[in-house]
């Protein structure tokens, strides 16, 4: 027999797992909704493969590669800047650093992940974009480069905090029986610490890129905002996430361009769920 | 018989905690040596000073002198690593790597820089042999050592110091973990690996000490109050308190 509190927490409980689930399928019909409905005039052939993004000529054209390209090179610039820092720090915060030192940098940690991305960006566009002009002698400084240093710096945290949670779970005494059989702390970090945390730092790393797609202000901010397909890190690139928060003011509801703006959501989301699915994957898998 | 271990007038203090009070003993090589005593006596302290991995742990100051084979093993600028291999520790939780069987039996020799897979593979062979477990798992050496039972694990932890090429084997309570017919199994084992090794092992178990050990120790609050051949220390104890001990009227 359960006592009445018990069943009213376990109805609560339950309430609110449907209630949440039931939101994010809300959202993603919504998005789908209002999305497919470009795909009644326009082919989903030449949105996804199309080289042109100009909403608002006529007729207009919604090729959104431009964009998933702007997404691609500032998230693989990002990526490979953040990740083997974010790896390091967290290999340094966990494994090497001691007493204050590792106390401090963890704080440091947190407040880089505090910051907000509006403030990142603008801190970017009068440091970081000079800087980046003048160092490759280039028109601009608001280029596809720019924005991946800013976003490798959000995605840090993420990838530090993921990967360090992962090697402090490896249990002590693996690492007392590497450093008794001899081992060097190097040895011992790459052949057992590293692996038994494996999945969790493939995790964090995976969740660091996700990140780092989805961000938007920053972005927005420093790439330059050129709908043109990139053919280097150095040239002005627009994301998918900024095209949308750019554009979205400016449509008329129930427009084609409207539509399109959804559709790119949809790409958004597709692109973010994978990710998410293989991080989640890569941390369940050993268990 | 001579001494493989010579432990003279050690003092360990843990910050101002004085762990370890003027010990001092010779091991044996080829022998078993027990090491009793009630719990926070010191005794996985002492085991650690052999093969220094209280400084791994935490901050240490030590006192006296500690040599193996003759040398002085506290000394500045001694080769950790190298004590490290020749001095093996095996834990009360058995404690493989999550690695293969065999990597973790060839983690050893790995460490040492022993990276030719011919050299590799025969001391895995030979490792497994030595501690009973090659015919049962030579035919899934690729699998993860942490599908073993808690048996078979201790023994791959004693196994990978075999390979390591380890002289002297420290053994901290290493059937706590076990079954009373694994623990059978594994003082058989240790009763063999004598002829080879020097085998200091702490136990809160007396009936296992009397049965596999040579020479026994019994510390308390940081003392080696006692030291002297097995028969002797659990017949005829010569301290009082070794006999209020091992009589279970202590405490
Ligand atoms: N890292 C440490 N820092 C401070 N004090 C410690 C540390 N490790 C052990 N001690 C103290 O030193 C004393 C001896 O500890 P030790 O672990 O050597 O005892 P033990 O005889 O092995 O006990 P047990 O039978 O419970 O394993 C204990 O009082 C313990 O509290
Ligand atoms: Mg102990």
């Amino acid at each position: 027999m359960k006592r009445p509190t018990e069943w009213f927490i376990e109805r609560w409980i339950l309430f609110n797992g449907i209630f949440s689930i039931a939101a994010v399928g809300l959202i993603f019909f919504f998005l789908t909704k209002e999305g497919f409905n470009l795909f009644k005039h326009y082919p989903l052939k030449d949105f996804l493969s199309g080289r042109q993004w100009y909403p608002i000529s006529e007729p207009p054209k919604f090729g959104i590669l431009p964009l998933i390209l702007g997404s691609f090179w500032v998230t693989a610039g990002a990526t490979l800047i953040a990740v083997p820092l974010g790896v390091a720090s967290a290999l340094f915060i966990a494994e090497v650093a001691k007493g204050w030192i590792k106390e401090y940098l963890k704080v440091g940690v947190e407040i880089l992940a505090a910051i907000p991305s509006v403030v990142l960006g603008f801190v970017g566009l009068v440091t970081l974009v000079p800087m980046v002009k003048q160092m490759f002698h280039i028109p601009t400084g608001l280029t596809a480069l720019s924005g991946a240093i800013m976003l490798a710096f959000m995605a840090m945290p993420t990838v530090v905090s993921i990967v360090e949670d992962a090697l402090t779970a490896v249990p002590r005494s693996y690492r007392e029986g590497s450093i008794a059989m001899g081992a060097t702390q190097w040895q011992t970090i790459y052949r057992i610490t590293v692996p038994a945390a494996g999945s969790g730092i493939v995790a964090g790393v995976m969740l660091g890129i996700g990140r780092v797609i989805g961000e938007t202000m920053a972005v927005m901010m420093i790439t330059g905002n050129a709908a043109v397909i990139p053919h280097t890190l150095l040239q002005p690139v627009r994301t998918m996430t900024a095209t949308i928060a750019s554009e979205m003011g400016e449509t008329v509801q129930g427009s084609d361009h409207y539509f399109s703006l959804f559709a790119i959501g949809i790409v958004l989301f597709v692109i973010t769920f994978i990710i998410n699915l293989a991080a989640d994957f890569f941390l369940h898998r050993k268990k | 018989m001579f001494a493989k271990i010579t432990i003279d007038n050690l003092n360990l203090y843990y910050g101002s905690f004085h762990a370890l009070k003027n010990v001092s003993m010779l091991i044996n090589t080829n022998q078993v040596t027990a090491i009793i005593g009630p719990s926070g006596c010191g005794k996985s302290t002492l085991l650690r000073c052999i093969n220094r991995m209280n400084e791994v742990i935490t901050n240490v100051d030590v006192e006296g002198s500690i040599e193996i084979d003759g040398e002085d093993i506290l000394a500045k600028g001694v080769d950790l690593r190298e004590l490290r291999r020749k001095v093996g520790m095996v834990f009360q939780r058995p404690n493989p790597f999550p690695l293969s069987i065999f990597d973790n039996v060839a983690y050893g020799p790995w460490v040492h820089r022993i990276r030719n897979l011919k050299e590799l593979q025969r001391r895995v062979e030979e490792s497994l042999q030595a501690v009973g477990l090659w015919d049962a798992l030579k035919d899934r050496l690729d699998t993860s050592a942490l599908k073993l039972s808690s048996e078979q694990q201790q023994r791959i932890c004693i196994a990978r110091l075999v390979a390591a090429r380890s002289e002297i084997l420290l053994m901290d309570e290493p059937c706590s973990a076990l079954d009373p017919i694994a623990t059978a199994k594994v003082e058989e084992l240790i009763y063999e690996l004598k002829k080879e090794y020097t085998i200091v092992i702490v136990t809160h178990n007396m009936q296992q000490a009397a049965r596999i050990s040579d020479e026994s120790g019994f510390m308390l609050l940081g003392e080696l109050v006692e030291f002297g051949h097995t028969d002797q220390l659990f017949t005829t104890p010569q301290d009082q308190r070794t006999e209020e001990y091992i009589t279970g009227r202590y405490g």
